[in-house]
């Protein structure tokens, strides 16, 4: 079986997701749905009046690859300035989940950034 | 003819014995008859049909036209009922594009909750554009129909009822008959969505009193992109095209067409011929095994995949789990996502679908973000269920 795909940090971050919850202070919110599988991801973000992440939070349900990447990517994400946010790529995602992403789980996986991208470019208008 | 030996009727399946297939319900594997009567058009008689006047289209119309004639037979109709389409989604957008042009604020057209998005969306949409409304039958918490509802819900408004006969997503066998006698009773007609039921029921039009029954032949040994249209022709004859073009027509002028007879005025176009043709032969290699033995042996399994499914801890069972589920199992496991229980399956070479199964408002009203779905078919065995087992326990293993 797939041990590889489901290593011990995914499950971690699965069954112990950080940042889980909504803010009630937040600079913007978006959410966002995978069609495929109906799994669904708010993402919140308050930024500092130096424009750094200074805190997020999540909402929603999926798999252990889409709520583990979630919860990576907000951690990553903290003290990080919208700049920077702006330039992190699919490969980055790739790089914090640590595991290999089949075709079939790359939305998955990827439900969390096109949050982040489509709620910052709102945000940016 | 023994239906245990008949996996290896299908090269896939034949070719993969490692591959444990348990998603017939999303599409059916495909015999080496159906594959052979497709490559056989291609190879033979490959030319256009109702237009030619020289022998090889002959033969080629003369092959549709024969598999029309056996299959409104397999399901109790006439061959000017039947129409080919390209599924069971094209099916039910014609209807809904040909009947609702008629409708208007006041109406209602009566839908239900377990309906498969292609039997919701387009009525849900049509509304919107003609006023009338959608009302939706409600479900019990074990996943069958609101019988008590759907009976208040349909009333003099209702022009039609519309409604699957078997649900895709958790298997439950709908009460068809009462269900269009109820429609008949406000003067509505009942449109059955068969994609599910017709690989699994004998189903006799007539005898269900439906007035349209839809399917796709994916799901019954056959080809993709082929499907099928029954209704009554007296309704037929009094509705609008929904498709315009060739063949459909008998007369055009600057100014006004008359339309064919039936059924080509709802076959605009070229038709998919070799996918008809391989329809046609997915229809006799049912009938070869007899449509009761893959009921008894369907029947079987199902049972069998309940009871063996049950031992495993921690599984939330979706549906009635009584004769009225048949051949499709929904479940979850404890504290792991659908998607997760799939991906694991899959590395254990067993296929099967997780999600809302194009069916969001079931899931929502069964509370749920979606489920695992096992479907059988004929080809699977109780080793397919016992492997399932297994690799079940393999997946809690991963996630304790
Ligand atoms: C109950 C039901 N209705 C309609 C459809 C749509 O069939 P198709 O995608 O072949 O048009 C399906 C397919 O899954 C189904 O299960």
């Amino acid at each position: 079986m797939d041990e590889e795909l489901y290593r011990e940090h995914i499950l971690d971050h699965y069954k112990n997701p950080r940042n889980k919850g909504a803010l009630s202070d937040y600079s913007f919110k978006h959410k966002e749905y995978n069609p495929l599988c109906g799994d669904v991801l708010e993402l919140f973000l308050r930024v500092d009046e130096k424009n750094r992440v200074a805190e997020t939070g999540f909402e929603g349900h999926g798999c252990a690859i889409s709520q583990a990447s979630a919860s990576l990517l907000t951690e990553y994400i903290k003290g990080k300035t919208i700049d920077e946010l702006k330039t992190l790529t699919t490969q980055d995602i790739l790089d914090m989940l640590g595991v290999p992403i089949n075709d079939a789980r790359m939305k998955c996986a990827m439900l969390s950034l096109k949050t982040l991208e489509q709620g910052l470019y709102a945000f940016s208008q | 003819m023994s239906i245990n030996a008949h996996k290896k009727d299908f090269p896939m399946l034949a070719g993969q014995p490692q591959l444990v297939y348990l998603d017939s319900g999303a599409t059916s594997q495909t015999p080496q008859p159906v594959l052979d009567a497709m490559n056989d058009y291609y190879n033979t008689c490959n030319a256009n049909i109702h237009r030619g006047v020289y022998q090889v289209s002959t033969e080629a119309t003369k092959r549709y036209e024969a598999t029309r004639e056996k299959i409104a037979a397999f399901i109790g109709a006439q061959r000017e009922e039947l129409i080919f389409t390209s599924g069971a989604t094209m099916s039910l957008n014609l209807l809904a594009y040909s009947l609702c042009s008629t409708l208007k604020q006041g109406d209602e057209v009566v839908t239900t909750l377990m309906e498969h998005h292609s039997n919701f969306v387009p009525w849900q949409q049509l509304a919107k554009q003609h006023g009338f409304t959608m009302r939706s039958i409600g479900v019990t918490p074990d996943g069958r129909l609101n019988m008590e509802e759907a009976a208040a819900l349909i009333s003099p408004a209702t022009k039609i009822v519309t409604f699957t006969h078997m649900s895709n997503a958790l298997g439950t066998i709908n009460p068809a008959k009462e269900l269009c006698a109820l429609a008949h009773r406000v003067g509505a007609v009942a449109i059955v969505d068969g994609a599910q039921s017709i690989a699994h029921m004998q189903v006799d039009v007539k005898n269900m009193n439906c007035d349209f029954f839809v399917f796709s032949g994916h799901k019954m040994f056959g080809p993709k992109g082929i499907g099928c249209l029954y209704g009554k022709a007296t309704l037929l004859k009094n509705m609008q095209p929904f498709l315009y073009g060739g063949d459909m027509i008998s007369e055009v002028t600057t100014t006004d067409t008359c339309f064919n007879e039936l059924p080509y005025k709802f076959e605009a176009g070229t038709p998919n011929i070799a996918d008809a043709i391989g329809l046609g032969a997915a229809v006799d290699y049912i009938q070869s095994i007899g449509i009761k033995n893959v009921i008894q042996h369907e029947a079987v399994l199902t049972r069998y995949a309940l009871d063996v499914l049950k031992n495993i801890p921690n599984i939330t069972f979706y549906g009635p789990q009584n004769a009225s589920q048949y051949a499709i199992i929904s479940f979850n496991l404890k504290g792991i996502h659908a998607h997760d229980v799939a991906t694991l399956l899959d590395r254990e070479h067993i296929a099967v679908r997780a999600g809302h199964h194009c069916a969001m408002p079931f899931m929502t009203a069964l509370g749920v973000h979606g489920t695992v779905r096992v479907s059988l078919s004929s080809y699977n065995t109780k080793e397919d269920i016992d492997k399932l087992h297994d690799a079940l326990l393999k997946v809690q293993k991963i996630f304790k």
